[in-house]
């Protein structure tokens, strides 16, 4: 196959629509996660120093949770791209020659 | 507290360079010169010059990602910050890291496949190459411009404070050294500048946070309940007038996030790599390394608040920027602060070269090479024009720094991040993303996008109240993301659809299988 046919096949279009919706949903998650916090931070700042420790406020909870779940989103990512994506890719590589 | 602590910092004096911190100081600098020496002799090809050869590893590149983007300003600044007004610092730090994921999702890898040494290259490749190359490329310049000035202003007063050196020759003296990394050593010395600086940063920041969760018997409950006990739960660990109201969180948490997505001198570190596969390791592990330094930055801020106590650090410098500083002396006496005062010179060194190197590429590839000589010049040719750029910036720097001194220029990094976020990212995402997208529909949001996130924080509390002493703001947010970036997508899709262009969405189709594949990039 040729690069126009292999753009226009539909295993390349799945894949192109696969890799956006994935990137979408875990975009879609950190925007909920992130601003979920900075709105809970401007509107009840009482709630933030609640303790859920002896000690550990639930806003240093949370804090250190956005920061471990943008981690853990990223690293989903690399996981998914490494084994799902990058398969498809040499496939339609090879598919080229 | 005890009374070693209490006896350090009554010895502690800011301004005053002791033998050992000169002595680190002079390692660092001396070690990273050599590096420059030894890339110097690659550094011959324009590709080897801004890229490096495109030879560095995802590790590598993750590990200068994370330099470039951990500035003295979020190293000191943040825990200061923390120190003196709590869990505002934090909220902070959150906001610094959350951008590093969106860059993965959205555009590292098709950013690798389809650049050569700019972002320019990426929004450029199918549309008329002269009107955007400009437009990307002033949008760039303005961006690092802005950030530079503050890097400058920050850097000069920092090492006036802690080596007591004239506010002039500091800045000269970070314009010289930096110069001869990148003039000399290009990207490749640059990028183990970075690496250097990173890890030692890592590590200095690792060893301050250990030092006092020590004596916390490594507890960090124990650690926030003694900063509690000393100045009350309430002042420290409840948010205070950061993040007003929602709309206002919203648009400060949009300029943040997308900023990052904008910055020209971390998007050039992408062509640095061989492939979007470690493209995508790099943002791994500068998420991972980034992540876990606002992670810890808290605890020296925290640390800093009860073992030195908020009236030392404010008598030694209102902003709380000596905080950590203060910390490293009261718990590692003379040697640790001369360490954490020479990674910090480090940092400011690293982060200014990095943005140098993506001014003068902006300068000399997309403006000299790109549109004057229609990329018709030879290698040679392209090389010396970036050295002079590089030249003519770190002057221009200098300058500038010196011009603002007395200026209080906190606000030119939100502007740099506004402007990013407004200016270069809509049009970078959507060259990738949209058929549609049309050179026109480019160069409109490339200057709404700039103009509108300019003009709204002139216009803002910050600037026109706090700077320019009127009554009211006529813009009521700190931060113009929220209708800055609307803007700059409105424009986009106006140009867009009445200047369509077939050939230009035929093009795009045609690089899908570069974006996607890989095949056929640089």
């Amino acid at each position: 196959m040729n690069a126009r046919e292999i753009v226009n096949s539909d295993r390349f279009k799945n894949l192109v629509r696969k890799r956006w919706t994935f990137s979408y949903i875990m975009l879609a998650i950190l925007f909920v996660v992130y601003f979920g916090y900075l709105f809970l931070i401007s509107l009840d700042k009482e709630l933030m120093i609640k303790m859920v420790t002896p000690n550990i406020t639930l806003g240093i909870a949370l804090f250190v949770a956005v920061i471990v779940i943008a981690w853990v989103l990223t690293i989903t990512y690399v996981l998914w791209a490494n084994n799902s994506y990058d398969k498809e890719v040499e496939e339609l590589k090879k598919m080229l020659k | 507290m005890n009374e070693v602590i209490a006896q350090r910092l009554a010895n502690f004096q800011a301004g005053k360079a002791d033998p050992i911190s000169l002595l680190f100081f002079a390692i660092i600098v001396a070690g990273t010169l050599m590096i420059t020496y030894w890339a110097a002799r690659k550094t011959k090809t324009t590709s080897e010059f801004y890229a490096a050869g495109r030879s560095v590893t995802g590790f590598q590149n993750g590990l200068a990602l994370a330099g470039d983007y951990m500035s003295a300003a979020s190293f000191l600044g943040i825990s200061g910050m923390v120190a003196l007004r709590g869990y505002d610092g934090a909220i902070y730090a959150v906001g610094w890291l959350v951008g590093w994921p969106a860059l993965m999702f959205l555009i590292a890898e098709p950013l690798r496949n389809l650049g050569k040494f700019t972002f320019a290259d990426v929004v450029s490749s199918r549309l008329k190459n002269r009107p955007i190359r400009i437009a990307s490329a002033v949008g760039g310049i303005l961006v690092v411009l802005c950030y530079t000035i503050a890097q400058m202003v920050g850097a000069g007063k920092l090492i006036q404070l802690m080596f007591g050196m004239p506010y002039e020759l500091a800045e000269i003296l970070v314009g010289t050294v930096m110069l001869l990394y990148v003039l000399f050593g290009g990207m490749l010395a640059t990028t183990w500048v970075q690496i250097i600086k990173a890890v030692l940063l890592l590590f200095g920041v690792t060893v301050l946070a250990g030092l006092v969760l020590f004596k916390f018997g490594f507890n960090p409950g124990n650690l926030f309940g003694a900063v509690g006990d000393m100045y009350g739960f309430e002042t420290m660990f409840k948010p205070g007038g950061f993040v007003t109201s929602p709309i206002e969180a919203l648009s400060l948490g949009l300029a943040l996030m997308f900023g990052l997505l904008g910055l020209p001198h971390i998007l050039m570190r992408f062509f640095t790599v061989p492939d979007a596969k470690e493209a995508r390791k790099s943002v791994a592990y500068a998420t991972s390394f980034i992540g876990y330094f606002y992670l810890v930055i808290p605890i020296v801020g925290f640390g800093a608040a009860v073992l030195v106590g908020q009236d030392f650090i404010t008598g030694i410098d209102k902003g709380g920027n000596m905080a950590a500083p203060i910390l490293a002396a009261a718990l590692g006496g003379k040697p640790f602060l001369g360490f954490i005062a020479a990674v910090a010179f480090a940092t400011i060194l690293a982060v200014v070269a990095g943005l140098t190197l993506a001014a003068s590429s902006a300068m000399s590839h997309d403006i000299y090479v790109s549109v004057f000589k229609k990329g018709q010049a030879t290698e040679a040719e392209q090389v010396k024009v970036a050295r002079i750029a590089t030249v003519i910036f770190g002057v221009a720097a200098v300058a500038l720094g010196i011009l603002f001194k007395n200026q209080n220029v906190a606000f030119l990094v939100g502007l740099a991040f506004a402007i990013a976020a407004s200016a270069n990212f809509p049009a970078l995402l959507l060259s990738i993303t949209w058929k549609k997208f049309s050179t026109r529909g480019a160069v409109w949001s490339i200057i709404a996008g700039a103009v509108s996130a300019s003009v709204c924080i002139i216009l803002s509390p910050v600037i026109w109240v706090g700077l320019l002493g009127f009554e009211q703001a006529v813009f009521p947010l700190k931060n113009p993301a929220i209708v800055s970036m609307t803007v700059a997508f409105i424009a986009a899709f106006i140009g867009s659809v009445t200047a369509p262009e077939p050939e230009s969405q035929e093009k795009f189709e045609q690089e899908k299988i570069r974006t996607y594949l890989g095949v056929g990039a640089e």
